[in-house]
């Protein structure tokens, strides 16, 4: 091993440097000096993102446990602006006096949750992939936590801990019984001791299954999403509705490719029923929702329903659609969020009643927002339209025609809720809209960058194509 | 630029500039000048298409265009006309033309509902060009969604719901369509060859028989939800009677043309086969909303439902003329959505004008209006009788071919289907005359209606451009008929193909 195969995990260790030096600038700054945490990290994480898409070679490390591909380098370049969006987004909020002294916590926890999403996402085997969902995820319990001076924030805080403790222990099981039966952890080497489908293995890949169900809170495992996502701050909210759970599907669809490639009709056929209830029920309960995050914490419940469609299929295009679909899913949700993380951070308003009659006032706003929940519902010409489709197609190409038409059905259900904010904006008199706030640039920024890439996103096929030929040969 | 892609390039412009205005008289200015020279550009269209013809070019269709879009579903942007796409492309550009005309005077938000408006025609316009069924999916749905806020915002009434119905009943039938259009995507390369979108290339092929019938309901149900397909036409009185009248003109007049564009150009001629074996379920559906609607349009007050019902018989009328597969009836389907297209939308915009008047729209509440308003109460005269098939007006033209083309089918079957549609003119008629007798003779029955003013110079423009068009496809309809009856060709050749 030399220097050179260490660059293979680029995008981890030069967000591990950001990490020591935002622990070294707080270290060496006093109570005045806080406020410069803030552009530090920003920087340093743009420039992260910038080195992320330098060209790359692939590889492995460690004996296979650590694998780098052009796919794997493009999730997490992906994430990678998901979260850039997310830092900008958030800026008025945590530079608000009550967060000043726990800046730079902010920062060093959220780039930690997301180092263990690379090494879950690079694992080659079932040990870096648990690491790394542990470092993923219990840092993001203390992130739900942040306003812990609130009983609701603790609360999403504890319930998510609780619940993904639970959830990894199911997977934890999962894992020790493909142990004990092929005597592996190597991903490479277990799929090519599956034989047949023995009941043991085929119950640990249903103990994997539901563990990583829970992650992606997919119904009946999503019962934590809509508490944790009201209680969290709105920042974390989108964190987690966007960022986790992106990474959770690439994992999931990774393993389920590779590893239990043997028992794609088994799963198939469980995902068929999960993706139905998960696109339902969410939808369903999406319908009743008059707080904005716990509205899109059902929504996008609902959509991670919709990313099971790509999965489904289990070929080529189908992981392509869903790496395509998360990206525009990340900006048009992350657009969504924004507009409400801007209202909350200025009115402390945070219900879709609240937003009557607020084009009269905050035109810019309203339409940003209407353009999101369009995305999300999958009308053109915006991203979320092509990104469905292809769903849609990928599912289809493997004759899940029923499936694909309860889909169809579930994007009349969600378009109706998806219009109701809207509605409320645009349509709906109030004797007290918000008023007419200045946001301010930094904000404006990250809501600026992810509304054009959801506009154009969808136009741009190069994208598609792109990352279409790096999944070939997963 | 070539010369179809400027269709919705124009637009596109047009609303930009809207951007840049500041006001009603700005935003109003913009879009009469850019939709004045979309009229130009489609009457260019027309001309050219003709010599283009004269000069021997016998082509499927002329003025075609690819560029690959996303190389790996195959999926192109691919343009191109024949005679009816141009026939509906000169109806979107009349129409739209005439409804900025009579929206004039809209107060509130008017940039905001100029650029809706244009958007959605943007749409229209996108669809009829689109050889590729992704893109005119694409563009179905871009003319579908401004709707909501169209009505919702901008509309009278019980809007709210209206506008909720029209929208998710509309996209019902688009998720329909997607499944639909996927199962034929999916069956486009029986030999293992690349799959396609482009509907040229699909229509040389032919579909496994029971992958058609498995998918043609579907895109039929699917598109006959925007024609208005009894039992799916619930949305269309409702969403008229509360849009505002640029929207119902446009939306009666135009957008429901899309369904029976896309029944007979997608469903029907690439699923020839189950078109043959299927059609009869739907020609008793299509005959039940001729007679349905006619009837439906007796018993209202509310002007405005009146015309909504008609439009739900006219348009049946359109689908059930495609169903009986002739050449000649077929001819008449077209003639009727573009007869259909102008006289609604002449009716809808006198609606607008007389409730801009009188502020009601219920029948009984007026009387005599041809003593105030004569102008438009004159114009009201002709677009009732181009309804009821006067000869010398488009509907004539229209509601002959098709019953000479129904009637050409000798079974029992398609004779009491077509006697029963047939019998529909008259109630037409009934309806007709009961409206024009009520709200346009007699007394005067409220006296504040004497102090009305007749019209002014923007909705004369909007209606002597209605009316002209209705009076020369009256008087002169074989040039158009010629135009759409070489187009048709291909289609009813498939179909007859598979007939047999």
């Amino acid at each position: 091993m030399s220097f050179e195969s260490l660059l293979l995990m680029r995008h981890e260790l030069v967000l591990l440097l950001a990490i020591v030096l935002l622990l070294i600038a707080e270290i060496g700054t006093n109570d005045s000096q806080k406020s410069i945490i803030s552009p530090l990290a920003i920087i340093l994480f743009a420039l992260h993102t910038i080195v992320g898409f330098l060209p790359l070679q692939e590889g492995s490390l460690f004996g296979g446990m650590f694998n780098t591909t052009n796919i794997v380098a493009t999730m997490k370049n992906i994430l990678n602006l998901g979260v850039l969006i997310i830092l900008l987004q958030s800026w008025k909020w945590l530079n608000a006096t009550e967060n000043r002294v726990k800046v730079s916590e902010f920062y060093i926890v959220l780039f930690s949750t997301l180092l263990g999403m690379f090494y879950m996402i690079s694992a080659g085997d079932f040990l870096m992939f648990y690491i790394g969902l542990e470092i993923a995820t219990i840092p993001l319990a203390a992130l739900a936590a942040f306003n812990r001076h609130e009983n609701k924030s603790a609360e999403a805080g504890i319930k998510l801990l609780l619940s993904s403790a639970l959830s990894s222990g199911i997977l934890l099981y999962g894992i020790s019984m493909i142990y004990g039966t092929t005597g592996s952890i190597y991903f490479a080497e277990i799929s090519q001791s599956f034989k047949g489908f023995e009941p043991i293995q085929v119950m640990a890949m249903i103990f994997f299954f539901s563990g990583m169900a829970f992650k992606i809170s997919l119904v009946p495992f999503h019962l934590w999403t809509a508490d944790v996502y009201e209680g969290a701050p709105v920042s974390i909210t989108s964190y987690l509705s966007v960022i986790s759970k992106g990474a959770a599907a690439f994992v999931f669809m990774i393993i389920l490719f590779t590893v239990f490639k043997l028992f794609t009709p088994v799963w198939q056929d469980m995902m068929t029923a999960i993706a139905i209830l998960t696109m339902t029920i969410g939808n369903l309960f999406a319908l009743r929702q008059n707080n904005l995050k716990r509205y899109l914490a059902f929504s996008s419940i609902a959509q991670a329903g919709f990313i099971l469609l790509g999965i489904i299929s289990g070929t080529a295009t189908g992981m392509a659609t869903v790496v395509y679909f998360i990206l525009i899913y990340i900006f048009s949700n992350l657009s969504a969020f924004g507009v409400v993380s801007i209202i909350s951070a200025y009115t402390g308003k945070d219900s879709i009643s609240d937003l009557n009659g607020m084009y009269k006032t905050n035109p810019k706003l309203s339409l940003a927002l209407t353009l999101a929940l369009f995305s999300l519902a999958g009308i053109p010409p915006v991203a979320g339209f092509f990104g469905k489709f292809f769903l849609f197609t990928a599912a289809a190409e493997k004759d899940f025609y029923i499936l694909v038409l309860i889909a169809l059905l579930n994007t009349i259900v969600s378009l109706y809720y998806y219009l109701m904010p809207v509605k409320a904006m645009f349509i709906n008199k109030s004797e007290s809209p918000i008023a007419y706030f200045k946001t301010d640039k930094i904000s404006q920024l990250g809501l600026a960058i992810s509304i054009i890439g959801m506009v154009v996103i969808g136009f741009a096929s190069p994208v598609y194509e792109k990352i279409l030929s790096f999944c070939f040969g997963i | 630029m070539d010369i179809l892609s400027l269709f919705v390039v124009v637009p596109i412009l047009t609303m930009i500039g809207i951007l840049f205005t500041k006001d009603l008289k700005g935003a109003r200015m913009v879009s009469a000048i850019g939709m004045g020279i979309q009229l130009l550009m489609s009457f260019n269209l027309l001309f050219q298409y003709i010599a283009e013809r004269k000069a021997g070019n016998t082509a499927e269709m002329v003025f075609t265009k690819s560029y690959v879009w996303f190389q790996s579903f195959n999926i192109h942007y691919d343009i191109g006309v024949d005679g009816i796409a141009v026939a509906m492309i000169m109806l979107t550009s009349i129409v739209v033309f005439a409804g900025v005309f009579s929206s004039w005077m809209t107060k509130e938000l008017p940039r905001e509902f100029f650029i809706s408006l244009i958007l959605l025609s943007s749409g229209v316009f996108g669809f009829f060009i689109s050889l590729d069924m992704f893109t005119m999916f694409l563009f179905y749905e871009l003319a579908v969604i401004p709707m909501y806020l169209l009505i919702g915002l901008w509309g009278s009434g019980n809007k709210e719901y209206s506008a909720m119905k029209l929208t998710l009943m509309l996209m019902g039938g688009s998720a329909l369509l997607i499944l639909g259009l996927l199962g034929i995507y999916f069956h486009s390369a029986p030999d293992g060859g690349q799959l396609t979108f482009n509907i040229l290339e699909i229509s040389k092929i032919t579909i496994p028989h029971d992958t058609q019938m498995f998918f043609f309901p579907f895109l039929f149900v699917g598109f006959g939800v925007l024609g208005a397909l009894f039992p799916f036409h619930t949305w269309s009185p409702d969403g008229h009677a509360s849009a505002p009248t640029a929207v119902s003109m446009l939306h009666a007049g135009v957008l429901m043309k899309l369904g029976g564009y896309g029944c007979f150009r997608v469903a029907m001629f690439l699923l020839p086969d189950a078109a043959q074996e299927m059609g009869w379920l739907f020609l008793i559906l299509t005959t039940v909303s001729v007679v349905y609607g006619a009837f439906g349009a007796i018993w209202q007050k509310d002007l405005k439902y009146i015309n909504a019902y008609s439009s739900v018989s006219h348009c049946g009328l359109v689908i059930f003329a495609l169903l009986m597969m002739n050449k000649t009836s077929m001819d008449g389907a077209i003639l009727q959505m573009i007869s259909h297209g102008l006289m609604t939308a002449l009716f809808f915009a006198l609606i607008g004008m007389i409730y801009g008047r009188t502020h009601t729209r219920n029948i009984f509440e007026m009387g005599g209006l041809m003593k105030v308003i004569p102008f438009i109460s004159v114009v009201y005269v002709i677009a009732g009788l181009a309804s009821l098939g006067l000869p010398g007006l488009s509907g004539f033209v229209a509601e002959m071919t098709i019953f000479v083309g129904s009637f050409q089918h000798a079974d029992t079957f398609h004779r009491v289907c077509t006697i029963l549609a047939a019998s529909a003119i008259v109630i037409t008629a009934v309806y007709i005359l009961r409206v024009v007798g009520i709200l346009l003779f007699g007394p005067v029955k409220n006296p504040e209606f004497n102090h009305l003013e007749d019209a002014t110079w923007f909705e004369k423009v909007s209606m002597i451009t209605l009316v002209v068009s209705i009076v020369i496809i009256g008087f002169a309809p074989l040039w158009l008929s010629e135009i759409i009856r070489d187009s048709l060709t291909p289609i009813v050749e498939r179909l007859a193909l598979a007939g047999n």
